[in-house]
């Protein structure tokens, strides 16, 4: 399976990204620059974290007018699986893949430590390796983390089985104690934790590799590779 | 040329920690009179003339300038003298 790592001037986590794929998970993934991107032949698009553009003014919102843009919406449009962590996730809701907004974090702190996660929907493609309601470890290390979206838009998440992951003990403030949501069509994936920093048990924790591997199960599932 | 002076606001309801933080710092300089901090942007547009410009300016607000889910946003334009 082969994985695009879009790279945007201010990314910082897509070399963790890259090597969470390629190591961890043992598939294929490329590094590609915004600019000469060409993401027709990836199976799966990895939106990293760090601070595009400077988080110049909003997070997210200067990448979301670059001409990759259009072929990440194609690629979610076509339905492959598209995951954008911190950052990424800032980015996806800047191009409307995914509702609501980002705010700065509840007490305004930058915040990097790690957080638990509640499982909330174990029934998509980037969640089945996990148990619904189970407890995972992630980092989180964000400042503009503060899920926000108005009520209704929060019923409908709730409805469609949008909210993937929440926090334990919300650290930033979140709409609904929200760390992690997919589209209604589930192939798009936008979380402020970073299961690309916990996928080695020699490093602590591999709680994140499961994230990637249920993207490769569900890859094989569908195109039918026995590995 | 015309200049737009383009204000972004939050959105009522919506919280601002930074509006809170500045309310807490004038407080304690002793300016308890202050009810209610709320921060925005406020950005200044060089814009060629056209007859469509406040249509034009609405939509780099839409498109870019402005986040509708958090944040409202007007404008004035201004003869450049």
């Amino acid at each position: 399976m082969k994985f695009a790592v879009v790279v945007f001037p201010g990314s910082n986590c897509d070399r963790d990204m890259y090597f969470a794929v390629k190591d961890a998970l043992g598939e294929e993934a490329e590094l590609v620059w915004y600019k000469e991107a060409d993401l027709s032949g990836f199976d799966a698009i990895l939106l990293p974290g760090g601070f595009s553009y400077g988080d110049y003014l909003r997070s997210g919102a200067i990448a979301s007018t670059s001409p990759v843009i259009e072929q990440i919406l194609a690629a979610a449009e076509a339905g492959k699986p598209v995951l954008g962590v911190c950052n990424g996730f800032q980015i996806l809701l800047e191009i409307g893949l995914l509702p609501g907004a980002m705010l700065p974090n509840e007490h305004l702190k930058f915040m990097c430590h790690y957080e638990t996660l509640v499982v909330e929907n174990a029934d998509t493609m980037f969640t089945k390796h996990y148990e619904d309601k189970e407890e995972i470890r992630i980092p989180i290390a964000h400042g503009d983390g503060n899920y926000f979206c108005d009520e209704q838009t929060h019923q409908q998440l709730l409805d469609n089985n949008q909210i993937a992951f929440t926090y334990q003990s919300n650290p930033n403030g979140s709409v609904g104690d929200i760390a992690g949501i997919t589209n209604e069509q589930g192939n798009v994936l936008g979380m402020m934790p970073h299961p690309e920093r916990a996928v080695e048990a020699l490093l602590g924790n591999d709680d994140g590799l499961r994230l990637f591997q249920s993207i490769l199960t569900h890859w094989r599932n569908t195109h039918a590779i026995n590995a | 040329m015309r200049k737009v002076k383009v204000y972004i606001t939050l959105k009522e309801g919506v919280l601002d920690p930074q509006g809170k933080a500045v309310q807490n710092s004038l407080e304690s300089l002793e300016f308890n009179n202050v009810h209610d901090v709320r921060v925005g942007k406020y950005m200044e547009l060089m814009v060629e003339d056209t007859e469509n410009i406040e249509a034009e300016v609405d939509r780099m607000c839409d498109k870019l300038l402005a986040n509708p889910v958090i944040e409202d946003y007007t404008y004035k334009i201004e003869e450049v003298v």
